[in-house]
């Protein structure tokens, strides 16, 4: 694969065509906040928190679906870039209920460890304070709405991995909702697997197991690398 | 002719209240109110969520004790999962609640009496406060302070932090307890019930010189409710519902608590916040129809339920608390709130010495796991200040359709009234309604008597305020003092 040079704050760097731009700040070293995107699923570009700046275009990008290329001039941690990702976090606590002191995710979830990372201390929007239903119709598992910022991992996960697309998004802005089979409450899915990748994935307390109490909850991602290195090296092909 | 003033430090109660003295004509009190300002609403929004978060939510309705709310919770999450929690679970928890008693009576005495009771009622308002005991009796203070440190490191210990713990929940206890930590427990026990010795002899050597107030503060019959064991017991964790009445006299020996609803009601007026609860079968139809379901929870009401504490230090102490009323009969004087409270946490520490040396308090099973099996439950334990009830009614998924929290403050709401208007009427009649800062401390420490948490009882938040108004009898303000 050809080698293409760049700059990375300040610094010149190469990479290999074809890569993403996140994959390649992530081999040097540079801590990029990121929510959506996780090792092993497709990219999205939905969150945002990955956006960098590059020179001779007023627009920011996402560096998890850029492409590295030749002769980029890339920053990472501007001024500009860390305000953006001050007011996205602020945006995802504003539109849902996300109550942390009570919820079963607390002290392992995603989006509460990037508030805290990136020195978010205060919601500066109204909060939106949606009434959202809580779906515990599945056996083993709990979907909070309340909690969801739509990233999509479980969406992607379970298409992806576990091939069985039991969910999908519906509605549109903040009417945006992740949903089970057609509309209908988890527990009637019949296409679900009850594998639990969708709970493991999830970055906050949207999906839980059944049972957690307060900030019981841990989810582990491991398994991801474990399948797909498994499937790569056909570890399981009996055929 | 209406008059302000205002007093600076912030007043030793928990909340945001005002009290309204009502004059007749003749410029006498004829009613005192007690108004609690503030809502929160726990009820309401907490449906909607499923029960097995419940102890984490409703611990934050109060920094003091949410222990109490926890305990309550999870075992209102035991009875929807039908489960019998490990033997073992349920002494951690036990002594997770005496932890809480310890703190949140040290608290109580120490930090928010004692300045009374040892600078004096009528002291320097602006000393009459933790910091100035600190300067006059620095020795006390501190132990004092170490006493609650005791209760707050053992919830920490167990817990793994000493407010808002998520240790217990539905089934048991998250962790189980280890050796070392067993150990750090037993190592703080000396120095606490040294604290607590002292704290006796003070409270008594105190008590000499207020017999007016013992005389005045709170001293009219009414029933008392807590809980006891099956034998009789004193009793903060499980056992059955107790009422007498000041008489002594047994109106319910041992009902099972889950059945609270027959026995208590809720009124509502329309000038506070905090609800009324009454004992049912002595209400009767009329517009004040529950005021004669009046009864008290809390230390003293505990104290004249049960028939023996069960410890032998703290039924030496009962023995003697017993000598403050004729033989028989129920004390009756809020005032004894104080001492009722000093002997519990020597009835805690002494549960505590005994639960840290029983051979299966290391046990490692501590929780057990079940799905909902019963869509309602009922879960109530002994709060400080008094008994706690939880009622969650869920869906078959486990999602809380209907929440009703029922909490101690609330339950000595008609009792604390009428504690007001007594000291009222004893100190401000005949004199023109005028107001003097001593009479505003003791109707502050009247209503301090039973250490109220009004952020609890109306699930209420911020600071508390005191706003007294004297009305007389065609509404005009006569007098009033604000502190903020």
């Amino acid at each position: 694969m050809p080698v293409v040079t760049l700059t990375v704050n300040d610094e010149l760097v190469s990479g290999q065509s074809g890569q993403s731009l996140l994959s390649l700040l992530k081999e040097l070293g540079i801590e990029m906040p990121t929510l959506c995107h996780l090792e092993g699923l497709s990219d999205r570009g939905g969150c945002r928190l990955c956006m960098v700046e590059l020179q001779g275009s007023k627009r920011l990008f996402a560096a998890c679906v850029t492409p590295v290329q030749e002769g980029m001039v890339v920053y990472t941690h501007t001024e500009r870039l860390n305000n953006y990702r001050r007011m996205i976090l602020e945006l995802l606590f504003a539109e849902r209920n996300h109550v942390c002191a009570v919820c079963v995710q607390n002290g392992h979830c995603e989006l509460q460890t990037q508030a805290a990372k990136n020195g978010m201390d205060s919601v500066r929007y109204d909060y939106l304070v949606p009434d959202l239903p809580m779906d515990a119709s599945h056996e083993r598992y709990v979907l909070d709405h309340n909690r969801c910022i739509l990233c999509t991992r479980c969406v992607r996960v379970c298409d992806e991995i576990e091939g069985a697309h039991v969910w999908d998004l519906m509605g549109r802005g903040v009417n945006s909702r992740v949903i089970a089979g057609l509309n209908q409450p988890w527990g009637d899915s019949d296409s679900c697997t009850k594998c639990g990748k969708c709970v493991q994935v999830c970055p906050t307390g949207a999906l839980t197991l059944r049972g957690s109490t307060v900030a019981e909850m841990e989810k582990q991602h491991d398994f991801l690398k474990w399948i797909l290195t498994g499937r790569e090296k056909k570890q399981w092909d009996y055929s | 002719m209406t008059r302000t003033i205002t007093i600076d430090p912030v007043t030793r109660i928990e909340g945001h209240a005002k009290i309204t003295l009502m004059l007749d004509d003749s410029g006498q009190v004829e009613d005192a109110r007690f108004h609690v300002t503030e809502f929160r609403g726990f009820e309401k929004f907490c449906e909607g969520r499923n029960f097995w978060e419940m102890p984490g939510i409703t611990a934050r309705i109060c920094g003091i004790c949410p222990i109490s709310h926890l305990l309550a919770s999870a075992k209102t999450g035991d009875a929807i999962l039908g489960v019998r929690i490990p033997p073992t679970a349920a002494k951690l928890r036990r002594m997770l609640n005496w932890a809480q008693i310890v703190q949140s009576h040290a608290l109580s005495f120490f930090h928010l009496s004692s300045p009374d009771l040892l600078l004096g009622m009528d002291s320097d308002p602006a000393l009459r406060n933790v910091v100035g005991l600190i300067q006059k009796h620095p020795d006390i203070a501190r132990k004092g302070i170490r006493l609650r440190k005791f209760g707050q490191d053992t919830i920490r210990i167990l817990g793994g932090r000493s407010v808002h713990p998520a240790w217990t929940v539905p089934g048991g206890v998250r962790e189980p307890l280890s050796a070392e930590n067993r150990d750090l427990i037993k190592e703080m026990l000396p120095e606490a019930f040294d604290t607590i010795d002292l704290a006796l002899t003070l409270l008594k050597d105190a008590s000499a010189g207020y017999e007016d107030e013992a005389a005045h503060y709170g001293n009219f019959p009414s029933l008392y409710m807590g809980l006891v064991t099956p034998e009789g017991g004193l009793e903060h964790y499980d056992g059955l519902l107790r009422v007498v009445d000041s008489g002594g006299k047994i109106l319910e020996s041992g009902l099972d608590p889950a059945r609270y609803r027959e026995i208590i009601g809720e009124a509502v007026e329309p000038w506070t916040y905090l609800k009324f609860p009454y004992y049912k079968p002595y209400a009767y139809s009329g517009p004040s129809y529950y005021k004669m379901g009046m009864y008290r929870v809390g230390p003293l009401a505990r104290l004249n339920v049960c028939e023996f504490a069960g410890t032998p230090k703290a039924d030496e102490e009962l023995r003697a608390f017993r000598q403050l009323a004729p033989q028989g009969r129920a004390v009756n004087t809020a005032f004894h709130y104080h001492y009722a409270r000093l002997i519990e946490i020597l009835f805690a520490l002494e549960k505590i010495a005994e639960t840290v040396e029983d051979p299966h308090i290391l046990d490692e099973r501590v929780r057990s796991r079940a799905d909902v099996n019963q869509l309602v439950g009922v879960g109530v334990s002994e709060a400080p200040r008094g008994t706690l009830f939880h009622e969650y009614h869920v869906n078959e998924e486990g999602v809380l359709q209907k929440v009703n929290l029922i909490i101690a403050t609330g339950q000595n709401n008609l009792a604390m009234n009428r504690t007001v208007q007594q000291i009222a009427r004893h100190h401000i009649n005949g004199n023109g309604g005028k107001l003097t800062e001593g009479v505003l401390n003791r109707m502050e420490h009247g209503i301090r008597l039973y250490d109220p948490c009004l952020s609890c009882s109306t699930h209420a938040a911020g600071k508390m305020p005191m706003h007294v108004e004297v009305v007389a009898a065609d509404g005009e303000v006569v007098d009033e003092i604000i502190r903020d």
